[in-house]
């Protein structure tokens, strides 16, 4: 399940590199202004669409919402629109779901030495998720990666009010309490020019910040 | 002397506000609102007629002169009108992300069919 802002540069691709592997991929259109939609629906995705931008919190929500309505949904993965990630980390997520290794699979780009990231980005992330283990209890590596595998049970358990990006944290709160049994899977992510262009800036966490403290 | 008189007020003021930031919409807190424009429209109206009555009320509260606690009760009334509209939007935002999910759920299409 993508949720999917503004990428028509790129969605295509993304989904047809998923299609081979995945046989049910859902695009959340969040409000896209360009032929976002359009793109992912000719790529072969399902294509929900927001009638407004609502933030990335608001489009996993009704991704959820949207797969638990398939009695046949066994597990569902959140992808990033932009193509940072790596099909094959998220099959072998799958993988440990559906072989009953665990009911949440996280992505952890810190877990080997694949992802090359710089210093000052590698230190937010590192701050961020020391700030959650204080907050939750859970030891988590990377607690901003867009690549995770929820079971149905657990899916249906999540009710995110967060709209825009300050869902990551309130994603690990809600585990905290639901206390599934979870694992961090190993992810590299791959920083395209493209990606890095759009991706977020650092000024960013403080917005996240922000929607945190001010809820 | 003075500064029990002021602590007890900030005190006041601390727990009115917070008060009105914790109450939602109901009518309770409504009411209580209601009440707070009535009284601030009658001592508008006769410090228009008294103008000293504002200032010797500011120094048996000990704040110095009238146009002090005019300041004061400015500031805490802005601090509850930006905390309520803040509330205010958060709860339209809520409804807003309920309808158009909604709207967004039922357009799509069901690959798996009906139920």
């Amino acid at each position: 399940m993508i949720p999917l802002y503004n990428e028509a540069p790129v969605i295509g691709s993304v989904i047809r590199d998923l299609l081979p592997v995945f046989s049910h991929v859902v695009c959340v259109d969040d409000g896209s202004t360009d032929a976002s939609a359009d793109v992912a629906r000719a790529a072969g995705a399902v294509v929900v669409q927001h009638p407004v931008n609502l933030g990335q919190g608001a489009a996993l929500q009704t991704g959820f919402e949207y797969v638990l309505q398939d009695p046949q949904m066994d597990c569902v993965v959140t992808f990033d629109a932009d193509g940072q990630h790596r099909v094959s980390d998220a099959a072998a997520m799958v993988e440990r779901i559906r072989n009953g290794e665990a009911d949440v699979v996280l992505g952890s780009r810190f877990l080997d030495g694949r992802t090359r990231i710089g210093s000052i980005k590698r230190l937010v992330l590192r701050t961020a998720a020391l700030q959650t283990r204080w907050s939750t209890g859970m030891h988590l590596t990377d607690a901003h990666n867009g690549l995770r595998a929820f079971d149905r049970q657990v899916t249906a358990n999540i009710h995110l009010t967060q709209n825009r990006m300050a869902h990551a944290s309130e994603l690990i709160s809600i585990l905290a309490t639901l206390k599934p049994r979870w694992s961090e899977h190993p992810v590299e992510i791959i920083y395209t020019e493209y990606s890095k262009s759009k991706g977020q800036s650092l000024l960013n966490s403080v917005n996240i910040l922000a929607d945190l403290l001010f809820r | 002397m003075i500064i029990i008189v002021q602590l007890v007020l900030v005190i006041g003021v601390v727990l009115f506000s917070l008060v009105l930031i914790r109450g939602g919409s109901n009518a309770k807190h409504m009411a209580v609102r209601r009440i707070m424009v009535l009284l601030f429209a009658i001592a508008a109206v006769l410090s228009i007629f008294f103008p000293s009555l504002l200032s010797r009320l500011a120094r048996l509260v000990g704040v110095g002169r009238g146009t002090d606690l005019m300041l004061y009760a400015f500031i805490v009334s802005f601090l509850v009108y930006m905390s309520t509209t803040h509330q205010r939007f958060r709860q339209m935002e809520a409804t807003l992300t309920k309808l158009a999910r909604r709207i967004a759920l039922d357009e799509a299409p069901q690959p798996w069919g009906k139920p």
